[in-house]
């Protein structure tokens, strides 16, 4: 796998942020922080991270909510992990009901859907698109609840759909950015870019 | 399926996942749902903020889960709650109340002088207030999975917050360059446990999450919170206690995301009306100083 993308964006508003800039640093690639619209522009791709989904949808302006819509729609790649997960789906159920994603990709997904803190859980996750199983912490996760015909899966979990992707839009429900395993970065990192 | 449950990593990152957010006490479910509104990360159910406790004298316990039951339905973020220092019952109940954080709180009456829970045996994690490295080290050495520093609850003026966060980060600032016996003599002086004394100093940080508590009032406080060294904010008294306690909230949200940025902090600071009244630490008799519990 190449390295094509010079420059990584990591939303970086609330939330494990980091972690994820220390997982592109692993993958010897640079991450930028990004809190405003003009951060966006330095960028190639972009990761949504863990974090407070309501809380990043509250703190987001309008001017980089529009802008992340347009890159996203020009092909910019985008990692969402959790919170990034629900950031990036179509419809939220038990979320609030003023919560206002950016729809970059056509999921449903129900927010805790686990379940409360205790019932948080680390486990192996198989997938083929990183050739075997890695570890995977699911905390607070959110489920799938419905998908277009044409949102790929990537991984199961018991019986949930737990890694999904659309064109270059990755979404995945667990944190690999809290395990010292690259390799989703590292896949997310292969997906081809936009034309600029 | 393989899933492991109330590890440390799951604990842990639970912490991780409220970074760079504040985390808002309440005391009924109306303010849950403002505080939420707000942006709050997280929000600590309790029957009376610690300017009401402080005001009000007598022992302070958990509050009824009823209450926190009722907050923990209201909204869709995790809720908090505090259990006295030692009171492993206290905690156990939390627990099975489906409670996402319990904080073992200096701000309620200690139920045990010698001994903090085991907080290990439980599958929630836990915070608790420290205000130096080898009390922050002794917690997590009992199984704290998050760290806040104590400063002086209740009283909205953020000195002791300052000393506390300075002495943990000045602290671990001198550990740079030692060597594993001066590791060894510094955890004894301190009365740390070694091996977090040395991943301490590996990590230039410390080994969890550490937010900032204790007396946090303005935007401008929790941005000189942040701007310390802190992973995030707890705010008790300083937002119900205020005038427009939504406008405060949502400013003290912007000014933690924000908080290197002087011309955002102005914004954000501006026309939120009145903030709490506030107390000069040295006119607070000496025994009704809450940081000086547990140790």
């Amino acid at each position: 796998m190449s390295n094509t993308r010079r420059r990584v964006g990591v939303l970086a508003l609330q939330g494990d942020f980091r972690e994820h800039l220390a997982a592109l640093r692993a993958c010897e690639v640079e991450g930028v922080p990004i809190r405003l619209a003009t951060d966006l522009e330095a960028v190639d791709a972009l990761i949504l991270p863990g974090g407070e989904s309501t809380t990043m949808a509250h703190l987001m302006e309008p001017a980089l909510k529009q802008s992340i819509q347009q890159r996203a729609a020009a092909g910019m790649p985008v990692l969402g992990t959790c919170a990034g997960m629900i950031l990036m789906a179509r419809e939220v159920q038990d979320g609030r009901p003023d919560q206002e994603t950016l729809k970059l990709i056509d999921i449903g997904v129900r927010r805790n859907a686990y379940g409360r803190q205790i019932d948080s859980f680390e486990a192996d996750v198989t997938s083929a698109a990183i050739g075997g199983p890695a570890p995977a912490v699911f905390i607070r996760a959110p489920q799938l609840t419905g998908r277009a015909a044409d949102v790929e899966e990537l991984a199961r979990h018991g019986d949930q759909t737990v890694a999904v992707k659309q064109g270059n839009r990755l979404a995945l429900a667990f944190h690999p950015e809290l395990t010292p395993d690259r390799r989703w970065h590292q896949y997310f990192l292969s997906l081809n870019g936009e034309r600029r | 399926m393989n899933d492991r449950k109330g590890t440390w990593k799951v604990k842990a990152g639970l912490a991780e996942m409220l970074k760079g957010g504040v985390i808002m006490d309440v005391v009924t479910a109306e303010q849950a749902r403002i505080a939420e509104d707000a942006g709050a990360v997280a929000v600590m159910a309790l029957e009376r903020v610690p300017a009401d406790i402080r005001r009000e004298g007598g022992v302070a316990r958990m509050s009824d889960p009823g209450l926190i039951t009722a907050i923990i339905e209201a909204v869709t973020i995790p809720v908090m709650a505090k259990c006295r220092i030692g009171h492993f019952v206290e905690a156990q109940i939390l627990e099975s109340l489906g409670v996402d954080y319990i904080d073992e709180s200096e701000v309620l009456t200690p139920a045990d002088e010698e001994h903090h829970i085991n907080k290990h045996v439980f599958k929630v994690p836990f915070v608790c207030g420290c205000r130096d490295l080898g009390e922050a080290l002794r917690r997590i050495t009992e199984g704290a999975a998050m760290i806040r520093t104590k400063g002086e609850a209740g009283t909205g003026n953020v000195v002791e917050a300052v000393r506390h966060m300075r002495a943990v980060t000045s602290a671990i600032r001198k550990l740079h360059g030692a060597g594993p016996e001066e590791l060894v003599m510094e955890a004894k002086r301190i009365g740390a446990p070694a091996d977090l004394l040395e991943e301490t100093a590996r990590l230039g940080r410390l080994p969890v999450v550490n937010f900032a508590a204790g007396g946090i009032a303005t935007p401008a406080d929790a941005a000189l919170m942040m701007q310390l060294g802190c992973d995030g904010i707890f705010v008790g008294s300083g937002i119900f206690k205020a005038e427009n306690p939504s406008a405060r909230a949502k400013a003290i949200v912007a000014a933690t995301t924000y908080f290197d940025r002087p011309d955002i902090l102005a914004d954000a600071s501006k026309s939120l009306g009145k903030a709490m009244r506030g107390l000069e630490i040295g006119a607070i008799p000496q025994e009704e100083l809450l940081a000086g519990r547990g140790w």
